[in-house]
């Protein structure tokens, strides 16, 4: 398929890769905050082919991996109401709060159904208007302008029995209190390729200049992968800070500025919990001013409460790029994708998942 | 999650009206065929380009001639022109 098998060319991912052996002079370690380069690189075997001295860490870029458990048992509680039908993303569907998981409510009876799109959720609600249809609104940038067109829709058809449960986070904020912590050591971030088409390649700019961090966007194909990394081994080695945009193809610097006007348009920064991170200020979004009915925290009243993380789960640690998964005591014995504890396990795209599924016991 | 891969316009219609006639495009992927929105893009596409489908939107449209750019750059990179001095990516 057009602009992806030439992004394969296994001659052209050799070459790429003996050329970062070439530059790599010292250990260095890079961090991808993308559940879908996480997954690339495991799929593609990278780390194979890349030099020992180059420390790949995954970062909190996993959506679903980052929403904490006190949201999810309220996720849980909603879809328990016999007046709701509850449409979520699949991979959600699977993550334990602190009692039991949407799966299991849906065991119980509730009506929950996968969506593949917050559209598809709209249409659920024009079928039944006696339900309220509530959207769980897990993403990232790429996924929120969706979700803003989805709400955008619902006002101006006014379909009054549509809400989201916001639980949508942005990247930046979170990525900068990454770095407040000295102790992660990074030398360089590959910075999300689908995130910066919505937010150009000019939303990372602060990292290099504010916190000293070579930056480099990259798209998901092995040879994108590699181009990135080799971007970063410059960098690094002429000791320079910039963002390089090495995803031309699809993002520019500016971002797409329709998607965000539609965002600004309908929800409004608040300060968002997440796993392993904690409380982070202007991190996530509500629906503002005439859109906020649309919020079913309003609607309905929910508090959520802050539940600690599962014991002995250390997908905290693991989203900060701080433990591997094989230091979890948990992984690949008490914690398997077939009965998970920690969302790092169930997301197709979790660190622990992707470990699991390759076969990495210990690298 | 934010899985999105490029897909092949094959037509694009309505866009007549945001409200009742929203863009939409038939695209294709390796004979798989779907109907998305084009309410987020902000360049309208043409049968021929290809999009990056998120969820059942388009979320950006891509660039053929900077595609090629790149791919041309990997390539020299890949052939290791002695003492030449590039920059690997735009900044």
């Amino acid at each position: 398929m057009k602009y992806i098998d030439e992004y394969r060319n296994p001659d052209l991912v050799r070459s790429l890769s003996a050329e970062i052996q070439r530059k790599i002079t010292r250990p260095v370690r890079i961090m991808e905050v993308c559940g879908t380069h996480t997954m690339a690189i495991f799929r593609h075997g990278l780390r194979r082919i890349l030099p020992e001295k180059l420390y790949l860490v995954s970062g909190p870029g996993c959506p679903v991996c980052v929403t904490p458990p006190g949201l999810i048992d309220a996720f849980c509680k909603v879809a328990g109401r016999r007046d709701v039908i509850t449409a979520t993303f699949g991979d959600m569907i699977r993550v334990p709060g602190s009692s039991g998981s949407l799966a299991d409510a849906r065991a119980k009876g509730a009506d929950i159904r996968i969506v593949y799109s917050p559209a598809d959720a709209i249409q659920i609600a024009r079928d039944n208007p006696e339900k309220l249809v509530v959207f769980i609104a897990i993403g990232f940038e790429t996924t929120i302008p969706l979700i803003a067109a989805s709400i955008l829709q619902a006002y101006r058809e006014d379909i009054n029995n549509f809400c989201i449960f916001p639980a949508n986070k942005v990247m930046p904020p979170a990525l900068e209190t990454l770095m407040k912590d000295t102790s992660l050591n990074l030398d360089g971030l590959l910075c999300p390729g689908h995130v910066s088409i919505i937010t150009g390649s000019e939303a990372f700019s602060f990292l290099a200049e504010d916190y000293g961090l070579s930056c480099a966007i990259a798209g998901f194909e092995p040879a994108d992968i590699l181009l990135a990394i080799l971007a970063l081994m410059e960098q690094i080695n002429e000791g320079s800070y910039r963002v390089d945009n090495c995803y031309t193809r699809a993002v520019t610097a500016a971002g797409n500025l329709k998607a965000r006007e539609l965002v600004q348009e309908v929800f409004t920064p608040v300060d968002s919990r997440w796993r392993g991170l904690g409380t982070i200020a202007g991190s996530g979004l509500v629906p503002k001013g005439k859109y906020a009915d649309f919020d079913v925290t309003r609607r309905l009243a929910i508090q959520v409460s802050e539940i600690d993380e599962p014991p002995g789960c250390l997908c905290g640690e693991i989203l900060k790029g701080m433990k591997r998964p094989s230091e979890c005591p948990l992984f690949g014995k008490n914690c398997t994708p077939s009965a998970p504890i920690g969302p790092c396990m169930v997301s197709n795209e979790g660190t622990c998942a992707a470990w699991y599924r390759f076969g990495v016991e210990s690298i | 999650m934010c899985l999105a891969i490029p897909m092949k316009v094959i037509e694009t219609s309505g866009g007549t009206d945001s409200l009742t006639d929203p863009p939409v495009a038939i695209v294709d992927a390796d004979g798989i065929r779907r109907k998305v929105r084009l309410d987020l893009v902000d360049r309208m596409p043409g049968p021929g380009d290809y999009l990056i489908i998120h969820a059942g939107f388009a979320v950006n449209c891509l660039d053929a001639r900077e595609a090629e750019r790149s791919l041309e750059l990997m390539n020299e990179i890949a052939s290791s022109v002695p003492h030449v001095r590039h920059r690997t990516c735009s900044n």
